[in-house]
């Protein structure tokens, strides 16, 4: 409570002050968006209330538990994966259990890379460290996880003639979609990819802005920068790659028939398949 | 269903001299139903086709017309009745096995990318063996089209694209072959040509065919016997000429 009491000094009430700055910035640009009948009022102040909210909801618990163990650290990350798997789900409401798939892929992605990370001593259990570049990873890992469910269904849904032709002929489910993996698994890395080649150059990400604020040495926070974003592309990887392989086994059916076509939900399918005799 | 359905609904099988069958159908319907959300769009249909016979399924326009193919290679899974292929129930064939066995040309060609002859050799390449090149040559040339192996499919015309598809269905040597209006995407000339190529290959290999078309002088130039489908039921059956006549 005394951590708590402390974060409550000037530098909150300053940080209020910019961020009201920030939110009268967003709502100029709402309004000249709707000059040009692009209506983004209602999604914007819930996007606005709800990261204000929640990014000061995390300031708090963060507070609360600056010196919590790794267990704690552990379980806080876990429910970010949940969280996370909540969001990206949507993406793929045809799919039986999306939710599982996400966290599945989510989890699997985030918790090598933040295992190696301990591994090698890039991060420590301290909660205040493990947990910001955590939830990069975790948020990283969900963004790969949408991507290549989003990317996956679109090519599963525009090829249904295609897939069913290899059906036909007698291939494997698995051979029939299997260029449309390889583009989901390549869609979901492509931003990953793009920002690590531009890293430096285009931006420079907040971690190592923020130890070259706190005083860190610019070459070894270069350095670590570069390590944060190599395991946002190998979680990225994992977490894509786990979603559309457990995609592909949902598309299909036990008897080899293509269950996600547009029209029909693989729920569905599952309902008819069971009233068979 | 009409006068002509309500005699025996399918052809009688050859008999021996002591009157036994000779074989069992090369493919049998029993039943056999499908609904979607509540809506039955194939309802109870009963339907035997003996080896060498060209069965025609007449359905109107719009009304589920590939419903009843899918359901006989198992794209579909049927949500009442069953299908055997020689007598055995199809679920107990692995759907990979059953699909080279009854193949399917469908309405439009769906060709992979690639070249011609990978799109002929994709079939038995699902099986782990390679078609010799001599094959493709020669099921090239039963379709009209030597010498196009290289040649890319974005580069084919639609009656092309249909040979090609129908000749990369028969490098897997099916048993039967399902044809879902397998003309209809093409013009009049190119139509009538694949029509008679089809005939042609059906006569001469002794294949067992499905047709489903909307066309009855397609039925009436093609098949043996014809079922006319109306609102996913079978309403008759029977020998082309007849149901043709009542329909």
């Amino acid at each position: 409570m005394a951590e708590l009491l402390n974060s409550l000094d000037r530098n909150v009430v300053l940080g209020m002050a910019q961020a009201a700055a920030a939110i009268a910035l967003c709502f100029g640009v709402v309004m000249l968006c709707r000059r040009f009948a692009v209506h983004v009022e209602r999604e914007t102040v819930i996007s606005l209330a709800r990261g204000l909210v929640q990014m000061v909801a995390v300031g708090v618990v963060l507070a609360l538990l600056l010196h919590g163990n790794l267990l704690i650290a552990s379980l806080i990350l876990l429910a970010m994966a949940c969280a996370a798997a909540v969001t990206a789900s949507r993406r793929a409401p045809e799919i039986k259990n999306p939710l599982l798939v996400c966290f599945y892929a989510i989890a699997a992605g985030s918790s090598v890379v933040i295992a190696v990370l301990l591994a090698t001593k890039t991060l420590t259990t301290d909660l205040v460290v493990l947990v910001p570049v955590g939830s990069m990873i975790i948020a990283n890992a969900m963004n790969a996880c949408a991507q290549a469910m989003e990317r996956f269904k679109a090519d599963v849904t525009d090829h249904v003639g295609l897939i069913e032709t290899g059906l036909a002929l007698g291939a494997e489910p698995t051979a029939t979609v299997a260029p449309y993996v390889q583009t989901a698994v390549y869609a979901s890395l492509l931003p990953r990819l793009d920002m690590l080649k531009s890293l430096g150059f285009v931006w420079i990400p907040g971690v190592m802005a923020g130890m070259l604020v706190s005083g860190a040495s610019p070459i070894y926070a270069g350095i670590f920068q570069f390590i944060v974003v190599a395991m946002i592309l190998a979680a990225s990887g994992i977490a894509g790659l786990v979603a559309t392989l457990l995609m592909r086994a949902r598309v299909f059916s036990t008897a080899a028939q293509l269950t996600l076509r547009p029209g029909i939900s693989e729920s569905q399918h599952s309902r008819e398949t069971n009233l068979a005799v | 269903m009409s006068e002509t359905s309500s005699k025996e609904s399918t052809v009688k099988p050859q008999r021996s001299d002591e009157g036994s069958p000779v074989s069992t159908p090369a493919l049998e319907a029993e039943h056999l139903s499908r609904a979607v959300v509540g809506k039955v769009i194939t309802n109870n249909i009963s339907v035997q086709v003996h080896v060498g016979e060209i069965l025609a399924v007449v359905v109107p326009s719009g009304s589920g017309k590939s419903s009843f193919l899918r359901l006989l290679n198992r794209l579909d899974e049927p949500t009442n009745g069953v299908v055997r292929l020689r007598g055995q129930d199809y679920r107990e064939l692995a759907p990979e096995e059953l699909r080279r066995r009854v193949g399917m040309v469908m309405q439009s060609a769906y060709l992979f990318p690639g070249t011609v002859a990978e799109n002929i050799k994709y079939g038995p390449s699902q099986q782990g063996s390679s078609l010799p090149v001599e094959q493709i040559a020669a099921l090239l040339q039963r379709v009209g089209l030597s010498g196009y192996q290289k040649r890319d499919v974005s580069n084919l015309s639609g009656g092309e694209a249909q040979r090609v598809s129908i000749a990369r269905t028969l490098a897997n040597a099916p048993e039967v072959l399902l044809l879902d209006e397998p003309t209809s995407a093409l013009d009049e000339e190119s139509a009538r040509e694949v029509e008679d190529l089809l005939l042609d290959i059906i006569r001469e290999r002794q294949m067992t065919c499905v047709i489903v078309t909307h066309n009855n002088a397609q039925a009436g130039r093609l098949a043996d016997r014809t079922m006319i489908i109306e609102d996913g039921k079978p309403v008759a059956v029977g020998p082309t000429s007849e149901v043709l006549k009542n329909g």
